[in-house]
């Protein structure tokens, strides 16, 4: 009897012990594996890189903790990236770009004990993987913000000098609902400073092509639009704009260094916040939401420090006051009554939020007087053409 | 005149063509070339961004074959390189100088993805695949035709003509992704027809395809009578008419096959990788095959090398950016500084510099 409870005491003990063992070598053995499209000359990836390094340092990871994986093309190559991670010891894969999401997804059916997350991604709610998640921000909300400080610039602008049209423009990737919804946004926040504003769009079908987006921010200021703002990935729009003296409100982070006379402000998706929570859920054991969706709230939606020497005066102090409002809910960004369509308020719209062959429309985004964006799925599906944005080669 | 002359007007140096250079001569500069481009390498990381050179050239090996996985990739990425080097490589030794590789692979892409999209499900899959095939084929083809025929009847210039195909050929691509993808987003995602039949692993039937495409292009262009043609097409012109080749005949035959074996690799990409297409489909993979073509001194086995060694290189440099955790700029700066080595190296094995002696009066 005393030899059986010496073994079941030792046994429990042991098994303590490991377990003990176990929990630390948790953390320690953790590894991120992070894919991104580009490498930091891309301010969208410098994004990314930027909010993981912040994660790490918030959840004491080291160096060798996070391993990164550069120009991962939107193909094979990104399939290839995540199984090589599993294989280095990754407990979490992330992927930054829209393409690399059908390859993940192949990836995440094969490695069921690794958790794989997708940025800008549609797919994860309708796929149903215990091990495959999307993730979004409501920039929307930034965008509106960043749209404000622009109104603010506009609006002094014209007051002092009355030659000043109320015409400003933007430089887009694709016509794309990521980029609409931003836009508009954007514009809806100069709108609600100047209402007689009105905007040209100009596309360049690509994320990231510095020569393009040169070219339509130059053609932009050409056609007589007085401030620009750009959702394109390269410094090509904000270069321009210090060159001719063209207020610049930017995307994805400060671009102020380069462009110190015409930054106003720029939005942009912290990461840091879901790094962290996807990190701490794999480390705990939790799982990771399907569908994660930061807000101004959670720290995802952020605003740059507003460049005083282009800004107008009291920027910073509107900004604050509209951000309140938007988190406290009493401004809705697509307010129907805000914005028409063809000449009338919008009452009902059919969005495309479950990603199918056919793109079909499924589910109705227009309620309570306002489009609800980001609710039914992160990425963005708000892809309405809103009076007073002229889009110039909408082909894209 | 210039005789009286002499002592006071020779250089420091003057350089005259070798002899041939006996083969393990040869093979030792390239060796000793990679050496020294290695250690300047090391020597610029220690400096430059102090990484431990060892360290480095670690990193460099273990990208390649650090894990099996590895190892199937680099053999994969290889085959595919070596596949579009082989394409070109029959229009260069007729002197054609076709940088259209990049356009006439992105079409055959095309081609096989626009199979897929419209044909996928409809047909059997086996069916499906051959299809592809064929588009793929007669897509590039079409694609190395069209500058071929130009040349044939008006004499245009090959290289801007293959060089403006290219960008042709991704912008229709960038047409279809458009009308592929009514969101807007243009980008497809991967397909769900058209694999081509996976046997003992994923990239082995593609890497087999390739082996077996070297030997034929081996025998193709030092065994048959069209390979003949081409050389003879290639050294001169006027000989060839003399002895009574059809020169246009030959420009245009062999551009349609280097069309459509590029066509062959687009076909590779989309049916055994990627089930889709982007812009960036071949990545470069058109220009880099000049240079692995070119290396190999257009002999289709040693290409199997130099393809290697391009892989080996690239694979390095991503595996450095990782391991270090830096941009690809500088991985990038020693892929550049080691091809740059090897290319300038094959210039002392055809030349020879020779330095003015003192004291002894040259002949």
């Amino acid at each position: 009897m005393k030899k059986f409870l010496a073994l079941v005491l030792a046994l429990v003990m042991v098994l303590s012990l490991a377990a003990c063992g176990e929990k630390k070598a948790d953390n320690k053995n953790f590894k991120l594996g992070v894919i991104l499209l580009h490498d930091e000359a891309s301010t969208y990836d410098l994004n990314f890189i930027n909010g993981v390094k912040d994660a790490a340092k918030a959840l004491g990871l080291s160096d060798d903790q996070v391993i990164y994986k550069r120009n991962i093309e939107e193909g094979d190559a990104c399939y290839e990236a995540a199984a090589d991670l599993v294989d280095q010891g990754c407990k979490v894969v992330f992927a930054d770009s829209f393409g690399h999401e059908t390859y993940l997804l192949k990836a995440a059916k094969e490695f069921k004990n690794v958790q794989f997350c997708h940025a800008t991604g549609t797919m994860a709610h309708t796929e149903k993987l215990d091990n495959f998640h999307n993730a979004f921000a409501s920039i929307y909300e930034g965008r509106y913000l960043a749209g404000v400080a622009a109104g603010m610039k506009l609006k002094e602008m014209m007051a002092a000098d009355s030659s000043v049209k109320p015409h400003i423009g933007y430089v887009g990737a694709f016509t794309y609902a990521e980029v609409i919804s931003g836009y508009t946004s954007f514009y809806l926040g100069v709108k609600s400073i100047v209402p007689e504003v009105t905007m040209d769009v100009q596309f360049t079908g690509s994320w990231y092509d510095e020569i393009e987006e040169k070219n339509a921010a130059a053609a932009l200021i050409d056609n007589g639009c007085v401030l620009i703002s750009q959702h394109a990935d390269s410094m090509g729009a904000p270069s321009v704009c210090e060159e001719r003296n063209v207020p610049n409100v930017s995307y994805n982070g400060s671009t102020v260094n380069s462009c110190p006379n015409t930054f106003i402000v720029s939005s942009r998706i912290d990461w840091s916040p879901y790094f962290q929570y996807i990190c701490k859920q794999t480390m705990e054991g939790k799982a990771i939401d399907t569908d994660w969706t930061g807000t101004i709230a959670t720290g995802s939606v952020v605003l740059t420090d507003v460049n005083t020497k282009a800004a107008a005066a009291g920027t910073a102090d509107k900004i604050k006051e509209v951000k309140a409002q938007l988190e406290n809910g009493s401004l809705k960004v697509f307010n129907t009554a805000n914005f028409t369509v063809e000449g009338a308020a919008l009452s009902s719209y059919m969005a495309d939020v479950d990603t199918d062959d056919a793109f079909t429309p499924d589910t109705e985004a227009v309620k309570d007087g306002f489009f609800h964006e980001s609710e039914y799925r992160s990425a963005p599906y708000f892809n309405v053409n809103v009076d007073g944005i002229n889009c110039l080669n909408a082909k894209y | 005149m210039d005789n009286n002359n002499h002592k006071e007007k020779q250089p420091l140096f003057h350089i005259t063509k070798r002899n041939e250079m006996p083969v393990w001569q040869a093979m030792s500069v390239r060796v000793i070339a990679v050496m020294a481009a290695l250690l300047l390498c090391m020597i610029l990381s220690f400096i430059l961004i102090g990484i431990n050179p060892g360290k480095m050239l670690v990193s460099m090996i273990t990208g390649s074959f650090g894990s099996q996985r590895r190892v199937w990739k680099f053999f994969k990425d290889l085959a595919v390189l070596l596949c579009i080097s082989l394409a070109v490589t029959p229009a260069f030794r007729m002197k054609f100088w076709n940088i259209g590789a990049e356009g006439q692979t992105l079409i055959g892409c095309l081609a096989s993805v626009a199979c897929i999209i419209n044909l996928g499900g409809k047909v059997s899959e086996p069916l499906l695949v051959i299809i592809m095939l064929a588009a793929s084929l007669a897509a590039g083809a079409i694609w190395g035709l069209i500058p071929a025929i130009f040349k044939a009847i008006w004499d245009t210039n090959e290289t801007l003509f293959t060089l403006m195909m290219n960008y042709i050929a991704t912008f229709i691509v960038s047409y279809y992704l458009m009308v592929w993808t009514p969101s807007g987003s243009s980008t497809l995602g991967a397909l769900k027809y058209g694999f081509l039949p996976v046997v003992f692993h994923n990239y082995f039937l593609l890497i087999l395809v390739v082996v077996i495409l070297t030997v034929l292009i081996y025998v193709y262009l030092n065994y048959s009578k069209h390979g003949y043609e081409i050389s003879v097409v290639g050294e001169s012109r006027r000989t060839a008419l003399y002895i009574g080749i059809n020169v246009k005949k030959v420009i245009v035959r062999t551009m349609a096959l280097s069309g459509a074996l590029c066509g062959l690799a687009g076909f590779l990409i989309v049916s055994a990788l990627d089930h889709s297409i982007t812009t960036n489909s071949v990545g470069g993979q058109g220009f880099t095959a000049i240079m692995v073509s070119w290396l190999a001194k257009f002999n289709p086995l040693a290409m199997a090398g130099t393809s290697a060694l391009i892989t080996f290189l690239n694979q390095g440099a991503s595996q450095i950016s990782t391991d270090f955790n830096i941009d690809s700029a500088f991985p990038n700066i020693i892929v550049g500084i080691i091809i740059f080595f090897i290319i300038g190296c094959e210039f002392f094995i055809y030349y020879k510099v020779n330095f003015r002696h003192k004291g002894k009066e040259a002949k």
